[in-house]
């Protein structure tokens, strides 16, 4: 393999972090309120997931429609000991009864999530934030497959600008899975059900709205690791230092 | 003005209105008794939004064909032999209490709590570990209850007493709420021990916790003291 040629760039800005090709160091600059927001974000997300799978083991089983429970049969079962006796699982232990502080957690946590979308969300329409930064500029077949190219190539990133590929996925984040999130989370509350029967009856039934949380989820810790992976290879450096602190990138950097 | 003043004078706007609109909660009893505490925040927007906006409204209720096959049945009876004696005589002499911040306090056998008027729901029980099922439930609306026995303005609590020990309680909000029944009945038949029965309370706008099983004692009270619990006192999340 040949070495990679240095472009016609400064060695000082090639983040040698990437094994085959050079980063080149176009990085973006971030603003204060996307990165206090994204960084609440990240805390939040880790605290639902940790107590969400608290609350799956009391039951984890999942169902369609609108009931379902240990006598019934289940839509499917996620082979892991339960916190209740009364779930059959093939192991034979019962694990701890978390739920008091997981669902404390859970809600409190959810209702900071949902404050901190909303002010994210009013900036970046206000701002132009999601105009600029976040809406594909030029969205086509061509420019998608050229996208999907270069990340199976590993292609390093050119531009501090998010890449297509990267918009689209931060946009389905943003718009699609968390909204998605908050309207089967309230649809599982018997008071919201009460009081708005079409966030639980769209969701297609009570344990509907629990399976499809369940998913969403597993969607967003697929982005999860593959965000934190992608900005692992696009260089430490160069694009995470740019998010924690607006000294970054150094002035030098900036292209 | 620069950016950093305008920042720290929002933040004191918005620190004063968030006490400010504290207070006001705490006045209009929007507030739940565990509002203090690590999740005291969560408990409290919980509650206090879910009372502003769903209000009065019912619980979903369903068609009769869309009845559970199988009711899940979850715990245990009572072992205690109280219970089981009351149990072999068909609860004949089994009471139900009525105390606390009411003018005329009383006991109620089954048979005068079914003759009175009686409500009838075919509504979902929700459990928190996250199963569920519908039933049809029928039983003594506690709002009738309360103007029998003439429960007091001050009162702002029920605290249902259950034959196994355990205690949990509800707001005046949901006490006089129609679909709140103290059941005696299940899917057209008495209501099944392994159900709560004989009485069991039915709170369908919340988890399936608050619907307590073999409720003995109901009594009325202007204050709790909240038992040191992890699970939040508002449960219509
Ligand atoms: C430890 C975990 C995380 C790290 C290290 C991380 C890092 C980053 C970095 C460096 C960027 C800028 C990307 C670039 O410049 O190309 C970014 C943007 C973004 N991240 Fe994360 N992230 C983490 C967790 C999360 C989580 C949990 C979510 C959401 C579920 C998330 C959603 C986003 C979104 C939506 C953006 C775009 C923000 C905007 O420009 O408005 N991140 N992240």
């Amino acid at each position: 393999m040949s070495e990679p040629q240095s472009r016609t760039l400064p060695s000082s800005l090639i983040d040698a972090h990437f094994w085959y090709y050079p980063v080149v160091a176009h990085p973006p600059r971030h603003c204060l309120l996307v990165r206090v927001t994204h960084w609440i974000t990240t805390l939040c997300f880790l605290a639902l997931l940790v107590s969400g799978i608290e609350l799956v083991i009391s039951h984890p089983r999942f169902y369609w429609g609108e009931e379902g429970h240990s006598l019934t049969p289940a839509l499917f079962q996620i082979p892991i000991p339960a916190s209740r006796a009364h779930v059959k699982t093939g192991y034979d232990f019962v694990l701890p009864d978390q739920n008091g502080w997981s669902r404390s957690l859970h809600f409190q946590t959810a209702w900071i999530v949902v404050f901190t979308g909303l002010i994210y969300a009013a900036f970046s329409l206000r701002s132009g934030h999601l105009r600029r930064n976040l809406l594909p500029a030029q969205l086509s077949w061509a420019t998608l497959s050229e996208s999907f190219a270069n990340h199976l190539r590993l292609m390093p990133p050119f531009t501090g600008g998010y890449n297509l590929l990267q918009r689209l996925v931060y946009l389905l984040v943003i718009f699609g899975l968390f909204p998605l999130m908050i309207w089967t989370g309230l649809a599982m509350s018997p008071a919201i059900a009460a009081g708005y029967p079409f966030v639980v009856e769209l969701s297609g039934g009570h344990q509907s709205a629990r399976t499809i949380h369940f998913f969403a989820t597993l969607a967003l810790v697929l982005f999860f690791v593959v965000h934190v992976l992608m900005v692992y290879l696009a260089g430490l450096r160069t694009r995470l230092l740019p998010m924690l602190s607006s000294r970054y990138p150094a002035p030098e950097e900036q292209v | 003005m620069s950016n950093g003043r305008r920042n720290f004078i929002a933040g004191g706007v918005a620190g004063l209105a968030g006490t400010a609109a504290w207070r006001l909660a705490g006045q209009s009893g929007l507030l739940p008794p565990d509002s203090s505490g690590i999740y005291g925040v969560g408990h409290s927007l919980t509650y206090a939004a879910q009372r502003l906006l769903t209000g009065q409204a019912n619980a979903r209720e369903f068609s009769r064909d869309q009845i559970s096959k199988i009711p899940h049945p979850n715990g245990k009876p009572p072992q205690s032999q109280d219970f089981q004696r009351l149990q072999a005589n068909g609860f004949a002499d089994w009471q139900l209490q009525v105390d606390g911040l009411v003018s005329r306090p009383g006991s109620f056998s089954l048979a005068d709590l079914k003759a009175h008027p009686s409500g009838s729901q075919i509504t979902q029980l929700i459990c928190e570990e996250g199963w569920s099922y519908i039933a049809e439930w029928t039983g003594t609306p506690l709002a009738h209850l309360l103007e029998l026995t003439g429960a007091q303005p001050k009162a702002r609590y029920m605290l249902a007493y259950a034959m196994d020990g355990w205690v949990d309680s509800i707001d005046m909000h949901d006490a006089r709420h129609p679909q709140t029944l103290l059941t005696y009945g299940m899917n057209g038949t008495n209501l099944p021990v392994a159900h709560g029965g004989p009485l069991r309370l039915r709170v369908p706008r919340q988890l399936g916790y608050k619907s307590l099983k073999y409720v003995s004692r109901i009594t009325f009270t202007d204050q709790l003291k909240e038992e040191a619990s992890d699970y939040s006192w508002y449960a219509g999340i």
